[in-house]
């Protein structure tokens, strides 16, 4: 029986009044706008752009505004908003190779070409709080100096040339779309790919590290962390080239695993690779060794039973739009089930009892 | 001029226009004073496009996820016509990306480069580099001790 019930709008009203009431705080202390969050919070901003999966800095801070510093609420704000955008093509795949980096270092190669650049990085902070923040936002100009004028290579070029590490095989056909498709399994690696970089971070992230800890263990090096913007290019159907459209930040991470070799392959390293929207490194470490470890099939390994080899177990649950949907949505009423069930547990008690006393006697 | 190198030129500065600053493409603009007559192709139009990255940097391509693009096109009074594609939803930017595109194929063009795309080519350059000299103040010199044992 569904029975319709009104009477709620008032109450929603005032509850979405209420909310922007909170929302903007003790109007004593100044508003936040939009830029000081896409300026300030850029961490944040990157969050909600990668798993959001929309590059637009501005759109990302209105949301966290908007959302009032909840990041998961954000990224459902601009999933929604990405929704009612028509789609004007597919890029050229983005050459990392190109990159303008301002962080890259390598845990494998010390002299790398290129070097080890650090970039603005937490490593190496005292994570101690630092109370100067609460008095002024005065800092000092960063240092420079002559910067390298050539693209950096990637460390991966120099295991290839000796034929260590597992071919990359260029390829240009059309990837899957889990955006426009259901995802579907068994999903390749580029779908796969596509799931992880706009996959919770916090989920990514403990996948990761049960791979570390042991399920499934792979033997993980960063070859290379690397981190700043690339032109995006796209064809222009009427004018028959390609023009860049546009600049953006990725962090990108490849990973070397140790590998006996299989009844295919050669022992031989093989890779991990992490891309994700903005810095986000955390992110692209850890995309890089769930990709790894969902790869066992495609290099012959054995499938030990771990969570991160399970591409269903991963990819269905890395979504944290979806999961917090079907989470949040049991706070909502459900009256007329739990009516049921309770009528249910009801009948089975009474039931219960009457074969407890028959039993007695 | 061969097919090739107006080509080239052409997408060198619509790919400049695509991610020049609003505001400074804005003012570029309206102190250069153009105001060509001009009727719309496409009117200006928010839309998205999917982003592609390749496995392992250099294997097969996968979705990435988008990014927010304007685009319009525009056509001048004489006929010409001229394409804006540029990154972020300013529906104006993108107009005046179309018209600048439009005026570099008239006899405009030498004026227009040298009033507009020529300063937003020096300060994009100059951005980048202050960028990079501020991440090369972060690379690592290492020395290593000498231990002396043999």
């Amino acid at each position: 029986m569904y029975v319709a019930v009104k009477g709620g709008e008032r109450a929603i009203d005032n509850a979405h009044a209420l909310l922007a009431e909170k929302r903007r705080g003790d109007t004593s202390v100044a508003e936040l706008s939009v830029a000081q969050i896409r300026e300030q919070l850029s961490f944040a901003v990157n969050r909600v752009m990668a798993e959001g999966s929309l590059f637009d800095p501005d759109l990302s801070a209105l949301a966290i505004k908007q959302a009032q510093g909840d990041l998961i609420e954000a990224i459902f704000l601009i999933r929604a908003y990405r929704t009612t955008l028509p789609r004007f093509g597919s890029s050229r795949p983005i050459e990392t190779g190109q990159m303008a980096c301002t962080r890259r270092v390598s845990a494998t190669f010390k002299d790398a070409p290129g070097g080890q650049v650090l970039g603005p990085t937490f490593d190496y902070t005292h994570r101690l709080l630092d109370f100067k923040l609460m008095a002024d936002g005065e800092v000092p100009e960063a240092e420079t100096a002559p910067p390298r004028t050539e693209p950096t290579p990637h460390i991966m070029d120099f295991l290839n040339t000796e034929g260590l590490i597992e071919e990359e095989e260029a390829r240009d056909d059309t990837p899957p779309d889990l955006t426009r498709a259901p995802l579907e399994l068994p999903a390749d690696r580029p779908l796969r790919l596509q799931s992880l970089t706009r996959g919770d971070e916090g989920f990514i992230l403990g996948m990761a590290y049960s791979t570390q800890r042991g399920y499934a263990r792979n033997h993980a090096f960063v070859g290379e962390l690397r981190i700043g913007t690339v032109p995006v290019e796209l064809e222009i159907p009427e004018l028959g080239f390609a023009i860049e459209i546009g600049e953006i930040e990725v962090s990108e991470c490849e990973t070397v695993n140790q590998f006996k070799g299989s009844k295919t392959e050669p022992p031989q390293f093989t890779r991990g690779y992490g891309l994700i929207f903005g810095q986000s490194e955390r992110k692209a470490i850890s995309m890089a060794l769930v990709d790894r470890a969902l790869r066992w099939k495609e290099l012959g390994e054995d499938d030990v039973g771990a969570p991160a080899q399970n591409e269903e177990f991963v990819l269905y649950h890395a979504d944290n739009i979806q999961a917090t949907g079907f989470l949040e949505h049991i706070k909502l009423p459900h009256y007329v089930d739990f009516q049921a069930e309770l009528e249910l547990v009801r009948k089975m008690r009474v039931e219960a009892q009457t074969g407890l006393q028959e039993a007695a006697e | 001029m061969n097919d090739t190198a107006r080509e080239n030129d052409r997408k060198t500065w619509m790919s400049l226009l695509a991610k020049a600053p609003s505001d400074r493409l804005a003012a570029l603009w309206s102190e250069a004073g153009y105001a060509p007559e001009h009727s719309f192709l496409r009117a200006p139009e928010q839309g998205a496009v999917m982003v592609q990255g390749r496995t392992g940097a250099t294997g097969a391509p996968f979705n990435l996820g988008e990014m927010t693009v304007t685009r319009c096109a525009a056509k001048l009074a004489d006929g010409t016509v001229g394409h804006g594609y540029v990154q972020g939803r300013d529906k104006a930017k993108a107009v005046t990306a179309a018209l600048i595109d439009a005026l570099m194929q008239t006899d405009q063009a030498s004026e227009v480069q040298a009033a507009i795309l020529t300063p937003l080519a020096c300060e994009a350059q100059c951005a980048a580099e202050v960028k990079a000299a501020k991440a090369a103040a972060t690379k690592v010199e290492f020395f290593t001790l000498v231990r002396g044992e043999d």
